[in-house]
């Protein structure tokens, strides 16, 4: 299962399309192409001259044929606004899998020299493990950087490198947050917990009072969920600075807390620890066997498609906080365009990039076609889309629930250059303590020391927690 | 005369030229990729033969070379000798609809192996699956094959559903070359069944039962699409390393460690090619003795 389920998008239609024509938003492509050249674009050394405008009018009136990898369903009617505005650009969209099969290819054609794509599309977390080997194009001097009031904040740190470069421009996003069973937690008298204090207590007094059901589950197999907890926490598990240096803490007090705490409700037995994603876990979500899903914001679409025996029966809440004064989440999925540095074409690249995100009617088909969950500020405003009330959440707003949560995400979380290696290592040491019921807080460490001796062998310079 | 010497090498050539292409050019680059290694941070080195003494003291690889070794001295003979049963019985002419058995037996192999792992995960699941459910309905405990415990035999059911059917065909094809004179001979002499079976047939049959163990031997040490599937809903119990193809899988695509996953694939070879080899030794010291 890739960690982006944000794409497995189905069930009815929350929003109609009427108010995207009356809609125009702050976003106009023009004015960022014309602010390229300005203070914004050349930030630092090594960001590339800027391109000027007739450079870009130029390049969008060429006959050109730009290839872009996506797995997302029908993106055929976004890029078709696209070949609209700009005739002279013919876009082959390919799908070649979703997430790290993808990625896989992605990196197979890069080492090969040939046949990779102009344009990607990429998760957030997958931006570093590219950037790395040096693969993705520089937006800057393609006026990207005036976009950036465009996009919500946490969503601009995560595309943008550490000397200021911009590696990709955000698309969807998934801030973390909490379904539940309203019917469930009514028949057991449960309260929503809005402290993880009160989220143990409550796990504990479900499964007493019934033990076939539990009060969530704790995927064993999903670091991507492990790393939205930890966002949320405040933790830094992985900060770069310069190319080759990193700092490795996934077992610092921060994890350690995470630890005890999931490693604890999993020992004792009151929450699940099976695989997400699978045939099991999605009839244990039909049946009932689960009261919540710590999810994304990706997740309410997503679970109304498939579960909908239990339509109805329920609502959305923000994720219980580790401190109540101080509401934070952490984000889940989403994802960007990025453009190959090997393109031959990189000004169309570069605005298609752009224009596929920030044009007013292409982002709001995102919304409306696709259900992802936007990033721009503009949509998440947007009073037809917060005032949705699917039938599925009991007419609860849902959409305005996990805007508000968007605004709680800390902004300064960072992924490694290797997050494949993070994840499978995580998996087997993490994430096979709590499927085992064993100590969570020692396999930290062993995920510690593995990711540590994996990145010295790279030749990277590690520090740790 | 002249001529005919010349067409020798012109009918080899087409599968030389496969043959180089596509096995001894591959397995160059792979030995030419096991002699480097490349970083992420500070490139490409030439290191000799640094990753063989890596691997060769590499626990995660020994170990899942360990696992297919006990994987195929546990599952082949139960497999081939369910293959063996299934074709004499096919071949007695003594079964009731014998084609559609046939058919039965074999129609696992051509279920791609993705889809028996995904089907057979769904019928070990412990949940929902319908052997959990009938042992809940019975008040039996519930078997966890997907469990440390269990996995390897669970693996090694569903291999044997696979092949089972496929080696099958093959002994079946070998029995029916056997001379119609011999089976008269041995009536003739007042041989039964059984004396046939074991007198004629099983000899018949020993290049064939050879074959299919040869094939055995690649395919356990290859073993990967199924733990790599049954990863999916039993992450805690298959890890990356699980058997040893896996492992080259995971470095090469997970670790971005090529050279190393090309030494331990071209290890693993070395591996096969010395299993197949003490197997035919063996088997053919036993005929000789």
């Amino acid at each position: 299962m890739p960690q982006n389920t944000s794409t497995f998008m189905s069930g009815p239609s929350p929003m109609s399309r009427r108010l995207f024509l009356t809609t125009t938003g702050a976003l106009s492509l023009g004015a960022a192409l014309t602010a390229c050249g300005g203070n914004d674009s050349g930030g630092s050394a090594g960001s590339g001259k800027p391109v000027g405008q007739a450079d870009i009018d130029k390049a969008m009136k060429t006959p050109t044929e730009l290839t872009f990898w996506t797995w997302v369903p029908n993106m055929d009617k976004e890029v078709a606004l696209f070949e609209k505005r700009y005739p002279a650009i013919k876009v082959k969209v390919v799908n070649a899998g979703q997430g790290t099969p993808q990625y896989t290819k992605l990196r197979t054609a890069l080492k090969a020299g040939s046949g990779a794509p102009d344009m990607v599309q990429i998760e957030y977390q997958a931006i570093p493990t590219f950037t790395i080997t040096d693969s993705l194009l520089d937006l800057r001097p393609y006026g990207a950087a005036a976009l950036k009031s465009t996009f919500v904040d946490w969503t601009w740190s995560q595309v943008s490198g550490n000397d200021g470069e911009i590696w990709a421009i955000p698309q969807d996003t998934g801030p973390m947050g909490m379904l539940y069973r309203q019917d469930i937690f009514d028949q057991h008298g449960i309260e929503v917990p809005g402290t993880w204090d009160e989220f143990a207590a409550a796990a504990r007094k479900l499964h007493k009072a019934d033990p076939d059901v539990y009060l969530t589950n704790l995927a064993a197999n999903q670091v991507a969920a492990w790393h939205g907890l930890l966002w949320q926490a405040g933790a830094k598990p992985y900060v770069t600075s310069g190319k080759g240096d990193i700092t490795i803490s996934v077992d610092d007090s921060v994890s350690q807390k995470l630890g005890a705490y999931w490693g604890g409700l999993a020992k004792e037995g009151v929450i699940g620890v099976e695989p997400d994603f699978t045939d099991s876990w999605y009839a244990a979500l039909n049946k009932g066997k689960y009261a919540t899903w710590i999810t994304a914001a990706w997740g309410p679409v997503f679970l109304s498609g498939s579960a909908k025996a239990t339509a109805g029966k329920w609502r959305a809440a923000p994720l219980p906080q580790w401190d109540a004064a101080k509401p934070s989440s952490g984000n889940w999925g989403g994802s960007t365009t990025a453009v190959i540095r090997s393109t031959k074409n990189p000004v169309a690249a570069a605005v298609f990039a752009q224009f596929l995100n920030t044009d007013p009617a292409s982002a709001r088909m995102f919304a409306t076609e696709q259900f992802f969950f936007p990033a721009t500020k503009s949509l998440l405003t947007d009073a037809e889309f917060v005032s949705d009330a699917p039938s599925f959440y009991g007419g609860q707003k849902v959409n305005q629930v996990f805007a508000d949560i968007g605004s709680t995400v800390n902004s300064s979380f960072q992924w490694p250059p290797f997050l494949d290696q993070a994840a499978t290592d995580w998996t087997e040491t993490v994430g096979k303590s709590l499927a085992d019921r064993t100590d969570t807080v020692r396999a930290l460490g062993t995920w510690q020391s593995r990711l540590t001796s994996y990145a010295k062998n790279q030749g990277f310079t590690v520090k740790g927690s | 005369m002249r001529r005919q010497r010349a067409a020798g090498p012109l009918f080899v050539a087409p599968f030389m030229v496969l043959f180089l292409l596509l096995f001894l050019a591959p397995l160059g680059y792979a030995a030419y990729l096991s002699l480097f290694q490349e970083r992420l941070i500070g490139g490409t080195a030439f290191v000799g033969l640094d990753n063989y003494a890596q691997a060769l003291s590499d626990p995660q690889f020994l170990h899942g070379i360990g696992r297919v070794a006990l994987f195929f001295v546990f599952q082949v003979p139960v497999m081939l000798l369910l293959a063996l049963v299934f074709a004499l019985a096919l071949d007695s002419g003594l079964l009731r609809l014998a084609r559609v058995i046939r058919l039965g037996i074999f129609v696992p192999y051509a279920v791609p192996s993705v889809v028996a792992a995904l089907m057979w995960g769904y019928l070990y699941g412990p949940d929902f699956g319908p052997f959990a459910q009938l042992s809940r309905e019975l008040s039996l405990p519930v078997p966890d094959f997907l469990s440390e415990g269990w996995m390897l035999g669970s693996l090694a059911n569903i291999v044997t559903w696979e092949f089972v059917g496929y080696n099958m065909i093959i002994l079946y094809a070998a029995l029916r070359t056997v001379p119609e004179e011999l089976y008269e001979a041995a009536a003739v002499d007042g041989a039964g069944a059984w004396r046939t079976a074991w007198s004629i047939k099983l000899p018949a049959l020993r290049p064939a039962l050879m074959l299919t163990l040869l094939f055995s031997v690649i395919g356990s040490f290859q073993l990967f699409n199924e733990p790599k599937l049954l990863m999916n809903i039993a992450p805690d119990v298959i890890s990356s390393s699980y058997t040893a193809n896996l492992y080259a899988y995971t470095l090469a695509f997970t670790g971005q460690q090529v050279n190393y996953a090309a030494t331990v694939s071209f290890l693993l070879g070395l591996v096969i090619v010395i299993a197949s080899y003490a197997v035919l030794l063996t088997a053919n010291r036993r005929r000789t003795s």
